[in-house]
């Protein structure tokens, strides 16, 4: 594969900031998006769009045949068994939030005991609190160790009658560490426990087979596999999703409304409310073809070579310490200066083009864990090079001189 | 972007040795500021006799910005009246939210070196923050928060 290539497909990259280079170490938090895609959205925009599953003009045939397409390609992405199991959502965060409210808020009961980690984003935490809050339920989390992994010794210790729900991270954004959920998810389903995967951070760099997994649920959200912000989904077995409560009413999600009695409709259409983000949704697809195309294993490859030697590089900076050094990890690197807030490391490291996440990456118990404030963060994309990893070693250099 | 210009060598000074660090054992104000959004914590402690500030200290865990700007604003307002210092609140919030004219009269002094902080927008709060939570002190308001409108004077924009 010729990288150099792929690269040049994402015109943001040619940008200049302050008359630098752009270098976008920043992937964690949203991924670029190649021409390929955006042109998709120009085409549909210019040429398909009208709303779906409603009229019988072409234009509206059109997008609801592109939209189901779309779907289809998400099936095909994670491997799901049918295309009714991927709901659309806005998002990795919608689609929690989905979950809670769908299944959890109809089978989850006072005493029931919720088990998430302390890897967890504050997104896969907050909606599970409120309805734990909601309904006397009960969380309990799982410890990490000083290399930022799961004890999953301790998790399997967690479980007993009481446990109705495991919330997992699969690949944690603030320190890259990619958890053993496989042997997590059959843990739990010994116990007959459902298992909802945040696959926010793996999808755009682990190949994703939900049947082979035997996940329950697993959500992700196309901004960051290089698709348009606004979408994301949610799959689910088909019979825990038709066992679910609606989350959101509307059009769309019924068969027939009267005053007296509303039928909902079947899945996915039960789940999506109102109109959808059409158009962002196609664009997804076109963000699945072009990342399938490359092979998310080659992907995966290419930027785990990225990560060996940007930790080696790091690793032996004085000064610098790497929080997150667990075995498996994705292209994230998480560091601390000595003696340096994150946020003028970020603010310096803008100075030189250089765009780093800087703070509390949405998941302060990490944070808690490591007893730091807050940390700067390098996130890796397949359009990355060594050079910009040398450039990010020059930047950190600058920090310390300035702040010798 | 002037980021050059924020990391002077009197800020990185102020960061470095920070002027009135502590906390005063007999103070008769105290608040203490937060910006929940990047963790600063900021405690304030000052005496008041009658009108005027005797003695002001700070301690907490932040950015450089944050403590250059609660050191340098420390030594701006001790001896200084609470109107006095109300005025250099008001006229640092213009600064950072670039709405004041340096060209203008104003009371700041060297505290203009934050001036680059308004190309900034996300770093605004750093700067602000100290002054925030003296407000607060001053109004015996025992939190302040950046997050929050009821410890501090409505901020124009949301920087």
């Amino acid at each position: 594969l010729d990288w150099e290539k792929i690269r040049a497909d994402f015109p943001i990259l040619q940008l200049k900031i302050d008359g630098k280079p752009l270098i976008y170490l920043d992937n964690a938090a949203s991924s670029q998006m190649p021409q390929q895609v955006i042109d998709r959205l120009v085409r549909y925009q210019t040429t398909q769009h009208a709303n779906i599953n409603r009229a019988v003009h072409y234009l509206s045939e059109v997008a609801t045949l592109e939209y189901h397409n779309a779907r289809c390609k998400l099936q095909q992405f994670i491997n799901a068994r049918e295309d009714r199991e991927v709901i659309f959502t806005s998002g990795t965060t919608d689609s929690i939030n989905l979950v809670m409210h769908g299944y959890g808020r109809k089978f989850i009961k006072a005493g029931d005991e919720i088990i998430l980690t302390t890897l967890e984003h504050h997104s896969n935490i907050v909606p599970w609190q409120m309805l734990a809050n909601e309904k006397g339920a009960i969380i309990r989390v799982v410890p990490i160790n000083d290399n930022g992994e799961l004890e999953v010794d301790e998790y399997e210790k967690l479980f007993n009658e009481r446990t109705k729900f495991v919330g997992l991270i699969h690949v944690s954004n603030a320190l890259g560490t990619i958890n053993p959920i496989k042997r997590m998810i059959d843990f739990a389903h010994r116990h007959s426990v459902p298992v909802l995967i945040d696959g926010a951070q793996a999808a755009p760099h682990i190949p994703i087979d939900v049947q082979a997994l035997d996940c329950d649920f697993y959500a992700f959200s196309a901004h960051k596999l290089c698709g348009p912000t606004g979408v994301g989904i949610l799959y689910g077995k088909a019979t825990l999703l038709e066992a679910m409560q609606p989350f959101k009413g509307g059009g769309d999600m019924i068969s027939s409304v009267t005053f007296e009695k509303t039928t909902y409709n079947t899945i996915p259409h039960k789940f999506e409310a109102g109109t959808p983000p059409i158009a962002a949704a196609i664009g997804f697809g076109a963000a699945i073809d072009y990342l399938m195309n490359i092979g998310i294993e080659h992907i995966a490859a290419y930027e785990s070579g990225l990560l060996e030697y940007a930790t080696g590089c790091l690793g032996e900076m004085p000064g610098v310490t790497i929080i997150g050094t667990a075995a498996e990890k994705t292209a994230v690197i998480s560091f601390t200066i000595d003696g340096v807030h994150p946020h003028d490391v970020g603010t310096i490291l803008n100075q030189d083009g250089i765009a780093v996440r800087t703070g509390h990456h949405c998941a302060q118990p990490i944070m808690q864990r490591f007893n730091v404030p807050a940390t700067s963060r390098a996130s890796f994309a397949f359009y990355n090079k060594k050079t910009e990893v040398d450039a990010l070693v020059a930047g950190i250099k600058t920090v310390q001189k300035i702040f010798l | 972007m002037h980021t050059n210009s924020l990391y002077q060598e009197v800020i990185l000074d102020h960061n470095r040795k920070p002027r009135n660090y502590g906390k005063l054992d007999h103070a008769n104000h105290h608040a203490v500021g937060h910006n929940p959004l990047c963790g600063d914590r900021l405690d304030i402690t000052l005496q008041l006799d009658g009108d005027q500030i005797n003695n002001i200290a700070f301690q907490g865990e932040s950015c450089a910005i944050c403590k250059a700007s609660a050191s340098m604003m420390t030594t701006a307002v001790k001896g200084k009246s609470r109107a006095d210092a109300e005025t250099l609140i008001h006229e640092f919030r213009e600064l950072a939210t670039g709405k004041l004219d340096i060209n203008q009269p104003h009371h700041l002094g060297r505290l203009t070196v934050f001036s680059g902080i308004r190309d900034l927008p996300t770093r605004v709060k750093c700067a602000i923050l100290p002054w925030h939570t003296l407000h607060a002190a001053l109004n015996s308001i025992a939190n302040a928060s950046t997050e929050s409108a009821e410890s501090a004077p409505p901020m124009a924009d949301n920087a």
